[in-house]
């Protein structure tokens, strides 16, 4: 599925990244425990996260992962955009919880790892 | 190629920045990015460890043709059970630590999972090297 139908799909606003909606997702993964997130493997999921700190940018540029969907109203800081435009990342602030989000996405057809 | 960075005692804000620069720098030699992950992935396991554990260190990288060494050498309390540390979900983070999102105890696990060769060497009162080998072909 594309970024764009997805940030839709949660009402979700674009912070950063914009260029990149056109590109398709299959898999998420949702979770606020950065040591989780750094244990995926090669399947370049969409990250859903109510952590919403430098670390969260961090972890994802290290486990090469592309998109972050923050939950709960939670608003990425200027140094977090900062380093995810930097890194061609696409942020997306979304106001759900993170179980709506996730089942709003699985209900459209995106795919979990595990 | 041989690399420096030095690791400050509780510098959360920072942690990464060196797994950053050695990311770029694999990219820029053209590395497998399979391998440039399983290297990062590793490295930035050590270095929150570092920062969240120690009172600061330092990471070297040597990188050749076949090969890619770090170490991330810190000032520290030590590890008194390296094989305690080393079972997933043992761990000694302080709240602080687990309010960035690690603290599980699962990043000495993750990093044997990624690297070749890995060893950890621990003196409690003086600090822990940590030293990965992922091999380039």
């Amino acid at each position: 599925m594309k970024l764009r139908d997805i940030a839709e799909l949660l009402n979700a606003k674009i912070v950063c990244g914009e260029s990149r909606l056109d590109e398709d997702f299959r898999y998420a993964f949702s979770s606020d425990l950065m040591s989780d997130v750094l244990t995926l493997e090669e399947h370049n999921p969409i990250i859903l996260s109510g952590l919403c700190n430098i670390q969260t940018i961090r972890t994802c540029e290290m486990g090469c992962l592309s998109a972050i969907i923050f939950v709960r109203k939670k608003k990425p800081t200027s140094d977090m955009i900062e380093l995810a435009e930097d890194n061609d990342m696409v942020l997306m602030e979304c106001d759900y919880s993170m179980f709506k989000a996730s089942g709003i996405l699985y209900q459209n057809g995106i795919e979990p790892i595990y | 190629m041989h690399l420096e960075y030095t690791i400050i005692e509780g510098d959360f804000v920072n942690a990464g920045a060196a797994s950053s620069s050695i990311k770029k720098t694999l990219k820029q030699l053209n590395v497998n990015p399979s391998i440039i992950k399983r290297v990062v992935v590793a490295l930035y396991e050590a270095e929150v460890n570092a920062i969240a554990h120690a009172y600061g260190g330092i990471i070297t990288a040597d990188i050749d043709s076949n090969n890619i060494c770090i170490s991330v050498a810190d000032k520290g309390p030590g590890i008194p059970d390296i094989e305690w540390a080393m079972q997933e979900g043992n761990s000694t983070a302080s709240p602080e630590v687990r309010d960035m999102g690690f603290g599980a105890g699962m990043g000495l696990p993750n990093i044997k999972k990624n690297v070749d060769k890995l060893e950890v060497k621990s003196t409690v009162g003086v600090g822990t090297t940590v030293t990965m080998e992922v091999k380039i072909c």
